[in-house]
């Protein structure tokens, strides 16, 4: 392949990546929860390490958020629940997804996976109250089926906030 | 608001006869109350400042804050543990800039005095500048009046006549033994921590935090989410004959009950898998041959809040939780977690202790998110009813349960008296542990 058209190739790929971000996060802010799930595989990981140590893997050490399919699905359930008090009624939200990349030497990147890495800025409403929550986002997608909805599935997706604690605003009760 | 002895009388109803007993709201939302406790309470008592394991090796500090003061927790090149005040004794600036680490020395990076890692003053630029009079022996960072642990546990107090820690502790002492006793070796803190916050008095969550009372309403999803993976008795053990709450002594309290979660040591839970059954029986067998048959299945099939008063929490439920909360105002906390575990604990226990830590506890968690949303609740409830009082009469009439309020009640008996300036208050409500707790 010539080089412009590697160059091409890398471009439609990125484009097809962000339209598949952009998606889930307008899936995120209906709060369209079952549907954001079924974008995830079965072995799928979700996972946010602490704030002070953005590097720690969760199952090791001390994380926010550490859930495989079955918690996921706990998680989506619990938010869809009126008796989820800290999210019922639901906040408002705006997720801002840019930055996106596709970075060629990621570690732990399984063969027909894809790397991706975004930024995120979702703002949140809820009782005269704002909260910013901002951070990286990095992902592991594999190709989904030809009649799928989506481009692609999720199998991990890996949040670092960029604050050093979650205060003022005291908790992270919306999904990422 | 000036307080006067009378408001302070006034905030705490206390009528054993009638069962009785209400704390007003005020004591949650005036400045005045919040400025008396800084004084009363918290330069009075003994506060959790952190444990042996984050300063395992010489050099190794950890910075923190108590009570609002930046403190450095230390153990010198010397090997002994200290804590001193993280503030340079020449103009003030703040000298160690680093959360936690390992260092030979700490140097202040405004003029570059230097300070040993025992708070010995052994550095200062042109130091001809200075009279004789100026004494470097008396320049060293400065320590905090009090230093003292208890298995690991490690407390400051700012008050120099401080009774000993261990009487202080008094009845909590047992019930810290049997998180201390979890490991063969010991427990460590695990790296990570969740630092978050609430907009409303600690004394909220003070209280939260050894209420078993809101378990079952409050937390509906979380033991929904344990019924979908196979465990329908959870919220159910809350109200078992079992629960027990005890009123520890020195506003110390517990509550003391069946599991009714997964506990890594050593219930073991579908959630596990059957691969972990064998790893959680034969943690469970060493438990037994260390500890015995009594205080293994205390340490494996119970769980236990425990408040060490005025500010710790020792959550050992779903996953080992220290937690602090720290009054920054009236109306706004900071809370941080710690994960504990056995040292040298293997991998898969580790990830089996944080996800159950996680999935209940912390500010992402299916639980502690709808707490802080159930403080700030009350607290918005409190603009409106200030002169009002909070019930906090249940099972006045009986032997506590965990349901009950009675640990709440140790707690404001103890506060009470300490912002009275009557030392300890009194702690004569329900029964004690039973001694069948005790090592056999
Ligand atoms: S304030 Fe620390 S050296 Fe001057
Ligand atoms: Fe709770």
């Amino acid at each position: 392949m010539s080089v412009a058209a590697a160059a091409s190739e890398t471009l439609l790929t990125r484009l097809a990546v962000e339209d598949f971000l952009y998606a889930e996060a307008a899936l995120l802010d209906a709060w369209r929860l079952d549907d954001w799930l079924a974008l995830f595989t079965e072995d799928c990981r979700y996972f946010i390490p602490a704030t002070d140590l953005p590097d720690g893997d969760p199952r090791a050490t001390l994380g926010l958020i550490d859930d495989d399919r079955a918690r996921l699905q706990g998680r989506v359930d619990r938010l869809n629940s009126a008796k989820a008090y800290r999210e019922f009624p639901w906040s408002r939200t705006t997720r801002l997804i840019t930055n996106v990349r596709l970075p060629a030497d990621a570690p732990d990147t399984a063969p027909g996976e894809l790397a991706v890495a975004a930024n995120c800025a979702a703002w949140r409403y809820r009782k005269g109250d704002e909260q910013t929550l901002v951070g990286a986002l990095e992902y592991r997608l594999a190709p989904a089926a030809d009649d799928a909805p989506a481009a692609f599935r999720i199998r991990s997706k890996r949040v670092v906030l960029t604050a050093e604690a979650l205060r003022p605003h005291g908790t992270l009760s919306i999904i990422l | 608001m000036a307080l006067d002895t009378q408001d302070l009388q006034d905030a705490v109803i206390d009528d054993r006869e009638r069962g009785v007993f209400r704390v007003k709201r005020t004591t949650m939302t005036a400045d005045a109350m919040w400025h008396l406790e800084r004084k009363r309470v918290f330069d009075q008592c003994w506060l959790y400042v952190g444990h042996t394991s984050e300063i395992a090796e010489p050099g190794d500090f950890v910075r923190r804050k108590v009570a609002g003061r930046p403190l450095v927790f230390v153990r010198g090149r010397d090997g002994e543990v200290r804590a001193f005040y993280n503030s340079c004794t020449h103009r003030g600036a703040r000298v160690c800039r680093q959360d936690h680490g390992n260092t030979k020395s700490f140097q202040c990076f405004y003029h570059a005095w230097t300070f040993s890692t025992e708070g010995k003053l052994v550095g200062i630029p042109d130091k001809e500048g200075y009279a004789h009079a100026v004494d470097p022996a008396e320049l060293g960072l400065r320590p905090v009046a009090r230093l003292a642990c208890y298995r690991d546990f490690w407390f400051v107090s700012f008050n120099p006549e401080v009774e000993p820690l261990e009487d202080y502790l008094a009845g909590a002492k047992e019930y810290i033994d049997l998180v201390a006793d979890q490991g063969a070796d010991g427990m460590c803190v695990l790296p990570g921590t969740h630092q978050y916050a609430c907009n409303a008095n600690w004394k909220l969550m003070v209280e939260n935090s050894v209420d078993g009372y809101h378990g079952a309403p409050l937390h509906h999803t979380y033991f929904a989410f344990l019924a979908s993976q196979g465990d329908d008795d959870g919220a159910k053990q809350l109200r078992s004959v079992e629960a027990r709450a005890y009123d520890l002594g020195n506003g110390h309290a517990v509550v003391d009950y069946p599991a009714p979660f997964p506990r890594a040591i050593a219930r073991w839970h579908p959630i596990y898998g059957e691969d972990a059954k064998d790893e959680l029986q034969g943690i469970r067998d060493e438990l037994v041959d260390r500890c015995g048959e009594e205080r293994a299945h205390r340490m494996a099939e119970t769980c236990r809040n425990l408040l060490i008063y005025p500010n710790l929490l020792l959550l050992d439920v779903a996953g080992l939780t220290l937690r602090t909360v720290w009054p920054v105002r009236p109306d706004y906390m900071e809370l941080t977690g710690y994960a504990l575990a056995p040292r040298g604990e293997s991998a898969a226990q580790t990830r089996r202790r944080l996800e159950g830590f996680n999935l209940f506890l912390g500010p992402g968690g299916l639980a502690t998110p709808d707490d802080i949303e159930a403080l700030e609740a009350c607290q918005e409830g409190f603009a409106a009813t200030a002169e009002d009082y909070s019930d906090i009469s249940r099972g006045m009439h009986r032997d506590a349960a965990t349901v009950d309020e009675l640990q709440m009640r140790a707690f404001w008996r103890e506060w009470q008296a300490n912002m009275l300036g009557l030392g300890h208050g009194a702690h004569d409500e329900g029964p004690k542990p039973a001694p069948a707790g005790v090592a056999s």
